[in-house]
């Protein structure tokens, strides 16, 4: 009984393994066949439709564009939600919890809302479609989730830490830099983190906000207009490639250094 | 508890400030613009409530607003009676060492474009994709099965999602779950199925319905997964929504739609903030 | 008597409408070990807060070397602080962290160097030089919090219940090192625990708190002997509280009437007056009519045997309300339910306005 009871928990695990990875495996194995359908039976491998892509020069302009965006929103994320998370941290506010709940506030809201917002703002206000505006969208999205990590992470301990260098006779932007700063490191860095996957990845308001420089997902998105394409197969297989490279980082570096 | 003398009043303003001003110029201020959009009329502007009144008396469009909510509650159902079980076998039969493993692989197709998955997706259940070409090779099915573009085809990328999702949350919650709980259990004579029941499902309720409020947010405000996968033969309300900007530029419309569905959100977390408080205590 | 280091003047203080400390006054004098004693809300640790510039008081004057240090912050002060989780910096190695002071005095990096190399041998450390603070134990966190706050030769050390997260053995073996360095480095320490043990074991100068006010304050072996006040009498040590009402006073001999009978002691206070009469354990005599003073006959509750004595609670047949609280050689034969005679000697009782 037992053993026909660990049987199926184990063949139910395998069961919704296989559902989860069905789309990857399939996404992947048919970017490897050079026929102009990504569908069965599957023809042996070819790079043919990745060469494809990166001599594409629209989705490898996306592909910049797309970093650019991740990387320059993220510092203005992580740099925003830390300060105000150490300003509210170190010191009484009046209206502190109010104005901690309006900084979050935009985490219960879904993207195309916030993006939808943007776009009648800028519009109304004159601001043209481009991917500044994209990348401002993308700060207010990613601030609040940058801002919710490092204020939990800053607990008394971390206050006590700051007392101490303070009472040694550091000057308050030594504290900063000294102190704060590399103490804070691996949630200041899960934040940047973050916030590049969530930039990288965002798709509606960047579709919203820009118009004819755009991010790869946007670019994806008008590939996918052509139907099923091997050129989509390839393109997503090289970006899952390149995520599950930044995943083992990030989980290689961070996450093993946690301290004892 | 005043902190130090040595602060000026200026600084922690100085730190604060931006984030504030950020929050209020490009999430605040859009808010109040759409506000204002959503009152005013497509054509030649002034004040109407017409964009709201369509909404209310325009079958089509409720119809959208009833399949978003259908279609969120069927996902958000199937997902944690599939998640759940899972995490258990997760953190309970695979040996402590393989966890972090088994976890990471178990949420790896998470790190591919969002955009992405749906469209692989769309490769399985296609016309002449795995799961046609499988069943007719196996000769269940003579002619392919019309799998895409359904509800079917969202409902499965949106269960995909979060079922990876939710598998996190109720992971991190089984363990956090002190063994005690369960041995104290054990000790006073509950067996496996009735120290789940009585023990661990109660204490792990709240966690699950954090995740469940997060699926119902995340899901019925997606546009990207009904769009590629369902099509336009069923629209839900973020489909309508884009629809008024794409076709029509029709803003005050659009603007008056975002604001209902932020209103039925709304709702639900009114209606569910009384568990998701409970986790806080 | 030399000027004091330290004065503290008529301090107050309130967190939002709380006060938590009442027109506090304390001096200190220099290279002197002062333990401030308290449970926890006693406003022990506002008063050390106070005192390393980390809260300004709402009323009254700190004054530190003669200056007026009250509105000056922590790092312009002459005090350095030891902290109860010690607040290493978790990202420098053990050297860099009891440099840092120095570092931020300006100081160059062998200077810097070679003093908090000193600066750890005293505190038994010197191996532990290139360590990650996390690496190390407790007690030697603890070690070199002590180090990094004394290589910046600060006037006044200011320990915030530096035993506390330590268990009972390491705290007795780090009680005796705290008070050897004290000694080697001559700097007045300030401390602040609620380990009555501690206190005694490491004071010059005890002051007890209780509710925003200073209760007692002396050696501690005075504070012992002849506790001030009631508060005093209970929570540094346990005593025996016998309530009376003075019934008579001359020539320096008061007798006061209670549940046990009259009871005459040396000491001064109006006719009339309630007071308490404290009995410290080991002053109270169990066997037969050995004391001066008769405190009659009491049925043995319990008997704790403590090693090298035994504890011993005893109910009065007078009074069912007058608990006994006695210490007896560990060879004693007494057992509960027994009925003993309790006594004690006049001088040993101490009067306590109540």
């Amino acid at each position: 009984m037992r053993a026909l009871v660990r049987l199926t928990a184990w063949l139910y695990a395998i069961a919704i393994y296989g559902f989860i990875f069905l789309p990857v495996v399939v996404l992947v194995l048919f970017s490897l066949q050079a026929t102009s359908f990504p569908i069965p039976p599957f023809t042996g491998p070819s790079l043919r439709w990745y060469q494809a892509v990166l001599s594409d020069a629209r989705l490898t302009s996306a592909l910049v564009n797309s970093l650019l965006v991740a990387v320059l929103s993220s510092l203005a994320s992580v740099t925003l939600g830390f300060l105000s998370a150490w300003g509210f941290a170190r010191f009484v506010l009046p209206g502190s919890a109010f104005l901690r709940g309006l900084i979050t506030l935009p985490l219960t809201v879904s993207y195309l809302i916030i993006g939808m917002g943007l776009l009648v703002l800028f519009n109304w206000a004159g601001v043209p479609k481009s991917l500044v505006a994209a990348g401002i969208g993308h700060v207010v999205i990613n601030l609040p989730l940058c801002f919710a990590i490092i204020y939990s992470q800053m607990g008394d301990h971390q206050i006590n830490i700051e007392r101490a260098a303070r009472d040694l006779g550091a000057a308050e932007w030594k504290v900063l830099l000294m102190i704060t700063v590399p103490v804070m490191a691996p949630a200041i860095f899960a934040g940047f983190f973050l916030s590049m996957t969530f930039s990288w990845d965002e798709f509606v308001i960047s579709f919203l906000l820009t118009r004819f420089e755009t991010t790869l997902p946007v670019e994806i998105w008008n590939l996918l207009r052509s139907g099923l394409n091997p050129k989509t197969n390839a393109v997503g297989s090289l970006v899952f490639a390149v995520s599950i490279v930044l995943v083992v980082f990030f989980e290689l570096t961070l996450l093993r250094r946690k301290p004892a | 508890m005043s902190v130090s003398g040595s602060n000026s009043r200026a600084l922690p303003w100085a730190l604060v400030t931006p984030a504030l001003a950020w929050t209020c110029a490009f999430f605040v201020l859009p808010f109040i613009a759409m506000g204002f959009s959503s009152l005013t009329a497509h054509e030649g502007g002034g004040f109407t409530i017409a964009n709201y009144s369509q909404f209310f008396t325009d079958p089509s469009y409720w119809r959208a607003m009833v399949n978003s909510l259908e279609v969120t509650g069927t996902v958000t159902v199937i997902s944690i009676l599939l998640a759940y079980p899972f995490a258990w076998i997760l953190a309970e039969m695979v040996p402590e060492r393989w966890q972090r493993l088994a976890l990471i692989l178990a949420v790896l197709p998470f790190w591919t474009s969002y955009v992405v998955r749906s469209y692989s997706w769309l490769l399985v259940l296609a016309q002449n994709g795995v799961v046609n070409r499988a069943l007719i090779g196996t000769g269940l099915i003579a002619e392919p099965l019309q799998l895409a573009n359904t509800r079917l085809a969202t409902v499965t990328g949106f269960v995909h999602f979060f079922v990876m999702l939710l598998t996190l949350t109720i992971f991190a919650n089984l363990k956090q779950l002190s063994p005690s709980y369960r041995k104290a259990a054990a000790d006073l004579g509950a067996g496996p199925v009735r120290t789940f029941l009585h023990v661990v499902l109660p204490l792990t309720l709240p966690g699950i319905m954090v995740g469940a409020f997060l699926t119902f947010v995340l899901c019925i405000g997606d546009y990207i997964t009904p769009q590629i996968l369902g099509g336009n033969n069923e629209l839900v309300m973020p489909q309508l929504v884009m629809m008024q900007i794409g076709r029509r530029g029709d803003f005050p419309l659009a603007s008056a739609l975002s604001i209902i569905l932020m209103a039925v959100v709304t709702i639900a977390y009114l209606a569910c903030a009384r568990w998701l408080k409970i986790e806080r205590a | 008597m030399s000027a004091p280091l330290v004065d503290i003047r008529n301090v107050s203080h309130q967190f939002g409408q709380l006060p938590v400390l009442k027109n506090v006054s304390l001096a200190i004098d220099p290279g002197s070990y002062t333990i401030l004693l308290g449970p926890s809300g006693s406003g022990k640790t506002t008063l050390l807060s106070i005192l390393g510039g980390f809260v300004t008081p709402s009323e009254g004057k700190v004054f530190i070397r003669g200056a007026d240090c009250t509105a000056v912050p922590p790092a312009k002060r002459p005090t350095t602080t030891v902290f109860q989780d010690y607040a290493l910096f978790p990202h420098m190695s053990v050297g860099g962290n009891v440099g840092f002071g120095l570092r931020m005095q300006g100081v160059d990096g062998a200077t810097r160097a070679a003093k908090a190399r000193d600066a750890l041998a005293l505190v038994g450390l010197a191996a532990a030089f290139d360590k990650k603070p996390h690496q190390l134990s407790g007690g030697q966190r603890q070690r070199v919090a002590l180090a990094r706050a004394l290589v910046i030769e600060p006037a006044v050390l200011l320990l915030d219940e530096p035993l506390g997260a330590l268990d009972l053995k390491l705290r007795r073996q780090m009680q005796d090192e705290l008070k050897a360095i004290q000694k080697r480095v001559g700097t007045a320490f300030v401390h602040v625990t609620h380990d009555q043990e501690e206190a005694m074991a490491l004071a010059d100068h005890c002051v007890v708190m209780n509710d925003g006010r200073i209760e007692d304050e002396g050696p501690p072996e005075r504070v012992y002997a002849r506790p001030k006040t009631r508060f005093s009498a209970t929570f540094m040590g346990e005593s025996t509280i016998l309530a009376g009402t003075v019934t008579g006073a001359e020539n320096g001999i008061v007798t006061a009437s209670t549940a046990v009978g009259p009871i005459s002691l040396p000491g001064a206070s109006p006719a009339g007056a309630t007071v308490a009469l404290a009995i410290r354990p080991e002053h109270l005599v169990l066997t037969e009519a050995q004391g001066n003073v008769a405190l009659g006959a009491a049925e043995v509750g319990d008997v704790v045997f403590q090693g090298s004595f035994k504890r011993v609670l005893a109910t009065s047949t007078l009074d069912p309300a007058l608990q006994f609280i006695a210490k007896t050689s560990a060879s004693a034969t007494v057992q509960a339910g027994d009925t003993i005679a309790v006594s004690c000697n006049a001088q040993d009782i101490i009067l306590l306005a109540d």
